[in-house]
């Protein structure tokens, strides 16, 4: 993933904050924010993970003119030889197996963020539930409008060989 | 409402209810806000049929992101230093989650959190830790 540009806005962060059913005023109402320590509105934590929507790559968002693997008049849009992949699911396809952010900075509206990933490590493991276990790590710097670091993520993805057992 | 080192000590815990009955709609509503549309989250035909999964399932970035919601209501905002979690168990439509920090050891201003997630029926579906910034 690279983003050049993501910027943090007020109504992106309300957004995500009522997603995670989060009512902490600090994300919505910015003189409420103002007398907080922080003195004004950041983003929740895992709010980082929201530059999806500034990738312009994004695999797992619907684009113009694309064909997308979701349910249309039939359960799947597109012929696929394994659906999912990269950090999503699907049959036999990736999940979300790890993730790790460390916070140099609590960004907030105003910040113009960017995001560079470079692969980490990969290993196997046999899985009980889900046959053999390829996981995949990724790590991802983001930075402000100064370039200063301002949040590092790290990911792990698995992609397993069959869907996992209930 | 920011912690203070002097009163906490290894063992001490905080524990929220991150979402009762959970519904569909809001995982549709976490999609729309992270910009994850994997139809295995929102598209029930497609993850039945396709997929191979009785039913849709949250993203883990959802669980993760209410585990972040009871960590910020505990140690005050602005304050966490580090979050990271593992996936350990898949979140479906209808759990009833709670969440729980636990005080591993006080290092000066910083608290060191274990932090698990479980579900209705006691299964874990995220293990991880915190750490946070506290005053002295």
């Amino acid at each position: 993933m690279a983003v050049d540009r993501f910027p943090v806005e007020a109504s992106h962060i309300m957004m995500f904050a009522r997603s995670v059913a989060d009512d902490n005023q600090i994300y919505y109402d910015e003189e409420y924010a103002k007398e907080t320590e922080p003195g004004g509105i950041i983003a929740p934590p895992t709010f980082a993970q929201a530059s999806a929507q500034f990738d312009p790559d994004y695999f797992l968002r619907p684009k113009v003119g694309e064909p997308w693997f979701g349910s249309g008049g039939e359960p799947t849009g597109i012929k696929r030889e394994s659906s999912g992949g990269g950090g999503g699911g699907g049959g036999g396809g990736g999940l979300h197996a790890e993730q790790h952010f460390e916070y140099h900075r609590h960004v907030g509206p105003g910040d113009v963020l960017t995001a560079t990933t470079g692969p980490g490590k990969t290993w196997e493991k046999e899985g009980k539930r889900s046959g053999k276990l390829m996981f995949s790590e990724s790590v991802t710097e983001y930075r402000d409008q100064n370039g200063e670091l301002v949040i590092t993520a790290r990911g792990v993805g698995v992609r397993t060989e069959r869907p996992v057992d209930q | 409402m920011a912690l203070k080192a002097s009163e906490l000590k290894a063992g001490d815990t905080y524990t929220e209810c991150l979402v009762e009955d959970l519904k569909r709609t809001q995982i549709v509503q976490y999609a729309g806000a992270s910009g994850d549309y994997n139809p295995v989250h929102t598209d029930e035909l497609f993850t039945k049929e396709v997929a191979g999964y009785p039913s849709v399932f949250a993203h883990g970035m959802l669980t993760m992101g209410m585990t972040g919601r009871m960590l910020t209501n505990y140690v005050g905002d602005g304050r966490l230093k580090s979050f990271g979690v593992r996936f350990t168990s898949q979140v479906w439509p209808g759990d009833t989650l709670h969440s729980t920090a636990t005080v591993e050891e006080v290092n000066d201003d910083v608290v060191n959190l274990k932090v698990e997630t479980a579900n209705q029926d006691g299964t874990v579906v995220v293990s991880g830790y915190a750490t946070a910034r506290v005053n002295v």
